[in-house]
C-alpha cells in the first residue's frame, strides 16, 4: 500500500535526524506523533544535539551549525516529510459514511498546506463509493465525501477556489468485483492535481 | 428484421422452468437475449395457434410466435407449443372446443396474416374454451416494417381480454449498456421493446450514463451524463435526436423524474450546499426547492396523484424512503423494515411503493403496501438495483448481478414469473419502462 511506502520515506527522514527539534517550533507538525511512533526509529533525537547529514551518514557537529542552517535544514525536512506524504491521494471511508479516517488527517493537512503555498495550483476532489446501494445515493454519498474533504482542506488552509469536487458514485470503481476487498477500496475521495 | 431460433424446453413438476432463448443471428451488441427463469406456478394456459399466412411475409420471427412469446414473457400465461396442439385452426369456425378441453387449454387464439404491398393485416380471434365463447376478435394493420409492432397490439389486445388489465407489450424500455475493455468504458443508453428486441443506441459516450425517465408520452427521455466531465441533467428528444442540457449547476445534476403533464422535472442539485430536490419548470428554467435538510434528499419520484413525490433521505441516519403530499407538507417516512431502503418508485394506482431494500448483506427488491404499510421483499437476488414498474402495475424490470454481469430481470409485481435480459456482452442497467401510449 501506498501508506507503507510514504511510513518508510517518513520513517527515513526521521533517521536522517533532520526533525530534531521540530517539537519546539510549536506548529501543527507537533501534533504528528502517531507518525512518529510508525517510524520508529527516532533514535538521537533526544539530544538535539547531533545532526546526520548526507546519505552516506557522515556525521557534522551541530555546533558548527548556524540557526539558519538548522531553520533551513528543519523545513527541507519538513516539505521532505509533506512531500512524502503527498504522494498519498487516495483516501478510504466506511460504508454510507463521509467521516474522514484518522489515518486520514496528516496527510490531508499537507495537502492543505502545499495548497496554501501554492496558490496557482488546483486541486479537483472526486468522491466515489462502492457498488452496493442505489445509483443516484451513491452518486450523493460521493459528493459528500467530497465534500468532506474539500471542507478538510480549506479548514487546514487551502483556498476554496483551488479546488473543485466531483462525485462519480459507483460508476469509476478503482478495482472490478463485489468482494469486501473491492468494495473497501472503492469507496474512496482522489485527489487529483492538475 | 433477424430469424429467430427458439429453444423451448419444459421441467415439471415443481417450478415450471421455460428457458427460452432468441438467438438472432448474428446477434448484434445491442440486442438483449431473453432468458424466462421461472413462470407463475398459476399461469393460465393458452394456445396460440399459428396464424395461416398469405402473401409474402416479412422476415423475421411470425406474428403468432411473437404473441406466444409476449404472453409467456409475461408470466400469467403457460402458451401451448404448437406440435403439441391436436388441429391448426385458423378461424372460429374450425376450432373444436372438445379438443383444447382435452389438452387443459383455457383460451385459444387463431388468426390469418395477410400481405398486398406494403401493409400486414391480421385478422384474430380469441376463444373462451370452457364456455365456447369468443372474447375478442378484430383485424388490425400495420407497415411490413412494423411487423412486431402489430404482433405487441394482438398481445395487448388478447392480455387485456382475458385479464382485464391493459396490456404492456407495446410499451418500451430504456437502459444503460456498459463495455469495459481495459481502462475504457463505453456506456450506451438504449430504447428497445420490451422483449428486449429492436434495441437502438440513442447516446454512446466514454463518461457514465445515468437514471433514463420516460416522458408521460414516451416521446423524451430525461437521464444524466457525465459527458462534460461532471454530471448534468439532460432531456432528449428520441424522434429528432435533439437533445437539451437542462441542468448543469455546480455540484450534483442528478435523479430526473417526468410531471404528469410533462412540462417539468424533479430532480437532485446541490448547487445551494447538499443534495436537494427541486422541481424545474422545462419551458423557463425556474426552479423551486422541495427539500431543505442538511442529509442527503435525492431520488425523487412522483406519486400517483401527481402533486406529492416519494424521495430518498438519510436525515434518520441511513437512506428511507419518504413522502410529501405536497411541495409544502411535512415528509412522511415510509420504510422501516430494515437501515437501507432507497430509491422508490410507485406504480400507477398508488397501492405500492417498489424500492430497493438491504437485508443481512443483501440488497433486494421489496414493496411496500402504502395502505397497510406491510413490506414484503420481491427478490431473491443478492445486487438488486433500479426497480420500474410497468405502466399496468403487473410487472417489475430491475437490474441484478449474474456472475461479474449485471443483467435485467422481469418479474411480476407480486414476485412471482420471471425472465432476464442479458446484454450480449458486458453490462445492461438502469432499466426505465415507458408509458402506454393511447
Amino acid at each position: 500500500m501506498k501508506l507503507t511506502a510514504a511510513q518508510k520515506a517518513l520513517a527515513l527522514a526521521f533517521t536522517l535526524g533532520l526533525m530534531a527539534g521540530c517539537s519546539s517550533t510549536g506548529d501543527t507538525m507537533g501534533e504528528e506523533d502517531g507518525m512518529t511512533t510508525s517510524g520508529g526509529e527516532t533514535s538521537g533525537q533526544e539530544s538535539g544535539s547531533t545532526v546526520y547529514g548526507g546519505e552516506d551518514g557522515s556525521g557534522i557537529s551541530s555546533s558548527e551549525m548556524t540557526e539558519e542552517q538548522r531553520r533551513e535544514a528543519e523545513e527541507r525536512a519538513m516539505e521532505a516529510q509533506e512531500q512524502a506524504m503527498r504522494e498519498i491521494t487516495t483516501f478510504y471511508f466506511d460504508f454510507d459514511t463521509a467521516e474522514i479516517k484518522p489515518e486520514a488527517r496528516d496527510v490531508l493537512v499537507a495537502h492543505a498546506r502545499f495548497l496554501q503555498a501554492n496558490p496557482g495550483q488546483d486541486v479537483r476532489i472526486e468522491g466515489h463509493a462502492d457498488e452496493r446501494g442505489t445509483k443516484e445515493y451513491n452518486l450523493a454519498l460521493g459528493e459528500r465525501r467530497a465534500n468532506a474533504v474539500q471542507r478538510f482542506l480549506v479548514v487546514n488552509g487551502a483556498a476554496r477556489g483551488q479546488t473543485e469536487t466531483v462525485s462519480y458514485g459507483e460508476e469509476k470503481p478503482a478495482v472490478m468485483g463485489s468482494s469486501e476487498s473491492a468494495w473497501s477500496q472503492n469507496r474512496r475521495v482522489e485527489l487529483v492535481f492538475e | 428484421m433477424r430469424q429467430g431460433k427458439h429453444t423451448v424446453g419444459h421441467q415439471f413438476p415443481l417450478l415450471i422452468t421455460v428457458i427460452l432463448s432468441l438467438l438472432a443471428a448474428p446477434v448484434s451488441s445491442d440486442e438483449l437475449l431473453i432468458r424466462i427463469t421461472k413462470g407463475a406456478d398459476s399461469a393460465i394456459p393458452i394456445s396460440v395457434v399459428p396464424f395461416t399466412e398469405s402473401g409474402q411475409m416479412p422476415a423475421g420471427e411470425k406474428i403468432s410466435t411473437i404473441v406466444r412469446n409476449d404472453l409467456q414473457m409475461s408470466g400469467e400465461f403457460d402458451p401451448l407449443a404448437p406440435e403439441e396442439m391436436l388441429s391448426l385452426p385458423s378461424k372460429g369456425s374450425e376450432v373444436y372446443f372438445r379438443d383444447w378441453r382435452l389438452l387443459g387449454q383455457r383460451y385459444v387464439l387463431v388468426g390469418q396474416v395477410s400481405s398486398s404491398g406494403d401493409t400486414l393485416q391480421a385478422r384474430y380471434e380469441l376463444y373462451d374454451v370452457s364456455q365456447e365463447k369468443r372474447l375478442a376478435g378484430a383485424t388490425a394493420s400495420a407497415p411490413k416494417s412494423a411487423a412486431r409492432s402489430l404482433a405487441h397490439h394482438i398481445s395487448d389486445r388478447v392480455y387485456k381480454a382475458i385479464t382485464g388489465v391493459q396490456g404492456a407489450f407495446s410499451t418500451k424500455l430504456a437502459y444503460v449498456t456498459l463495455e469495459r475493455s481495459g481502462n475504457k468504458s463505453v456506456y450506451r443508453l438504449q430504447v428497445s421493446d420490451v422483449d428486449g428486441k429492436r434495441a437502438r443506441v440513442r447516446l454512446e459516450s466514454d463518461e457514465p450514463i445515468l437514471s433514463p425517465a420516460w416522458s408521460p408520452d414516451a416521446k423524451k427521455l430525461a437521464y444524466v451524463s457525465f459527458e462534460t466531465g461532471k454530471p448534468a441533467v439532460y432531456v432528449h428528444e428520441l424522434a429528432s435526436g435533439q437533445r437539451q442540457r437542462v441542468a448543469d449547476f455546480q455540484g450534483l445534476n442528478s435523479a430526473p423524474a417526468w410531471s404528469d403533464d410533462g412540462r417539468s422535472l424533479l430532480m437532485t442539485l446541490s448547487k445551494d450546499g447538499n443534495a436537494e430536490i427541486y422541481r424545474m419548470n422545462l419551458a423557463n428554467g425556474d426552479l423551486k426547492r422541495l427539500t431543505n435538510h442538511w442529509s442527503i434528499d435525492t431520488e425523487p419520484t412522483y406519486d400517483h396523484t401527481g402533486k406529492g413525490f416519494f424521495f430518498t433521505s438519510d436525515r434518520s441516519g441511513g437512506p428511507q424512503i419518504y413522502h410529501k403530499s405536497s411541495d409544502n407538507a411535512e415528509p412522511r417516512r415510509i420504510t422501516f423494515g430494515s437501515r437501507y431502503n432507497a430509491r422508490p418508485r410507485p406504480d400507477a394506482t398508488g397501492d405500492f411503493v417498489y424500492y430497493v431494500h438491504q437485508r443481512d448483506r443483501s440488497f433486494h427488491i421489496a414493496r411496500t403496501d402504502l395502505e397497510s404499510g406491510e413490506e414484503t421483499v420481491l427478490t431473491r437476488t443478492e445486487s438488486d438495483e433500479s426497480p420500474s414498474v410497468s405502466p399496468n402495475g403487473r410487472m417489475l424490470i430491475y437490474a441484478t448481478k449474474q456472475g461479474e454481469d449485471s443483467v435485467l430481470t422481469v418479474i411480476a409485481a407480486d414476485g412471482g414469473a420471471a425472465y432476464s435480459l442479458p446484454a450480449s456482452s458486458g453490462d445492461v442497467r438502469e432499466p426505465a419502462w415507458s408509458p402506454i401510449v393511447r
